[in-house]
């Protein structure tokens, strides 16, 4: 590979994906070819069995946001992988957490991190929060034609916004129309039910240890009602992901702490004896 | 048969093109790089706080150039173009900095015998190894030439003499602080002090995680000069 200098009219400045476009394979999020199935599905085209990813949360508090994701990723019917990461960080000072089909949000993620590393070295200071979400949009706006044949990719984007000094949750269509939620939101299969745990629970100001706690018993509700969110797996010890991102970045919350949670959750449940 | 008008041999025009950019390089203010216990210290006179000869490139690859500002910078923004790509479409384990060194070499040299002018710079790649002793440093010059440097290496005008000077004070695994020293003494003197704010400061280290590279602060530069 030769070092890539390009003229002052063929420059792609500091975006990584037109870089890609203008050295190599363009990046499949970005407006390629649209892949297998090409434009001939029609109506009622069968999207072909891939690994879909299922519940996501993001929970503001006190001191910025709690993301969560269960760990499991299903094909059709079948489970494909019970060990899945939905949660990823995406640089210092914010996350980025997905839902759908499962290659193309995991190549998405590994786009948005580099695009992201990319920018503030080129340019040699960070993009602000709201850049870097709009970014992620255009990133799943130029997936919707997979998207129209049932190969989706919708993520959560959260971080803390060292100007503001606040956590902040950005949620996205597949269209990539980018919304700021307020406080919390949850999607993926089993959204629904994990968002109305966390509507039920969310106050104002909640410290870390209420926001975990909160985000851990709407993954356990989302796992108890959808068919394709993995609740805990005390067998394997496979617990869910959970993250915090605050004034001092972002932080996986330790295996052993989410593990303990949980067992304390499931036999608070069990002693309750509750059916619900 | 007779010398046509005009005419240089090619020893002359060679020489006369690696006069101009060594020339040009001299006038600059030098910069150093020290191998320390934790990675490599780089350390350059810069009043300026924000057009920076010293830069990351990747995770475990730092950048430095002295010369013409705006060759050097666009020298180190087609690194970290080769560097993302490379690791994009591979893995980020593939990416070292002797290739880069290479794809630098190859591009230096290749401007200094076929363009107009060769480029006024000098640049050194750098890399934090796994372990100690495992770091490695590419200085390579205007004219393509790399060289390979053992536990330290300094850019641009009077070399010789601030080599000299860092080959006094090295020592092996040296702690932060005292490669600091080093580095700065070495560039300034006997004679002179230079403010923490004159200077440009960076390290690779390998406690850094990832992202190896970390700029010093003016505020910790001090105190790591003053301790």
């Amino acid at each position: 590979m030769s070092l890539p200098v390009f003229g002052p009219g063929q420059d792609p400045g500091p975006s990584f994906a037109d870089l890609l476009n203008r050295t190599a394979v363009p990046p499949p999020a970005s407006g390629g070819p649209s892949g297998p199935g090409g434009s001939g599905g029609g109506t009622g085209a069968q999207a072909p069995q891939t690994a879909h990813g299922t519940t996501i949360v993001a929970v503001r508090y006190a001191d910025g946001v709690v993301m969560a994701g269960d760990r499991r990723a299903t094909e059709g019917y079948s489970i494909a992988h019970r060990a899945i990461e939905k949660v990823y960080p995406a640089d210092r000072h914010s996350g980025v957490s997905i839902a759908g089909a499962a290659g193309f949000a995991v190549e998405m993620v590994k786009l948005f991190q580099t695009e992201l590393e990319h920018y503030e070295k080129v340019e040699g200071s960070a993009l602000s929060l709201e850049g870097k979400a709009n970014k992620l949009g255009q990133m799943v706006r130029a997936n919707l034609g997979m998207a129209m044949q049932g190969l989706a990719v919708v993520p959560i984007y959260a971080g803390y916004d060292l100007r503001r000094r606040t956590g902040r949750i950005f949620k996205y269509d597949i269209t990539g129309g980018r919304y700021e939620e307020d406080d919390f939101h949850a999607t993926g299969s089993g959204g629904r039910d994990a968002r109305t745990t966390i509507k039920l629970g969310y106050r104002e100001g909640l410290d870390r240890e209420a926001a975990i706690e909160l985000a851990i018993e709407s993954l356990y509700q989302a796992a108890d009602e959808d068919s394709a969110t993995g609740g805990p797996d005390v067998v394997r010890g496979i617990y869910p992901t959970v993250a915090t991102i605050t004034a001092d970045g972002f932080e996986r919350v330790g295996e052993d702490e989410v593990a303990e949670r949980f067992q304390a959750l499931i036999a608070r449940k069990s002693a309750e004896g509750q059916q619900r | 048969m007779s010398i046509p008008f005009g005419y240089v041999s090619p020893e002359q025009a060679m020489k006369d093109r690696a006069d101009f950019a060594r020339k040009n390089v001299a006038k600059g203010r030098p910069l150093v790089a020290v191998v320390y216990d934790d990675g490599v210290l780089l350390c350059a006179e810069n009043p300026s706080r924000s057009l920076h000869k010293i830069s990351e490139i990747y995770d475990r690859i730092a950048f430095a150039g002295v010369g013409k500002y705006n060759e050097f910078d666009t020298l180190r923004t087609a690194g970290v173009r080769m560097a993302d790509v490379k690791g994009y479409q591979y893995s980020r384990e593939d990416v070292d900095a002797r290739s880069l060194a290479n794809a630098y070499a190859q591009h230096l040299g290749q401007i200094f015998t076929h363009e107009m002018k060769p480029l006024e710079v000098e640049i050194l790649v750098a890399e934090v190894g796994y372990e100690p002793g495992a770091d490695q440093m590419f200085h390579i010059l205007y004219d393509g030439t790399v060289v390979d440097e053992q536990h330290f290496s300094v850019l641009g005008g009077d070399a010789d003499t601030i080599s000299e000077r860092l080959k006094a004070r090295f020592h092996d695994a040296m702690p932060k602080a005292d490669a600091v020293k080093a580095a700065v003494a070495a560039l300034a003197g006997d004679e002179r002090r230079p403010a923490p704010a004159e200077l440009e400061a960076a390290v690779l280290a390998r406690t850094n995680g990832r992202r190896a590279f970390r700029r010093i602060e003016p505020a910790e530069l001090e105190s790591l000069l003053g301790s």
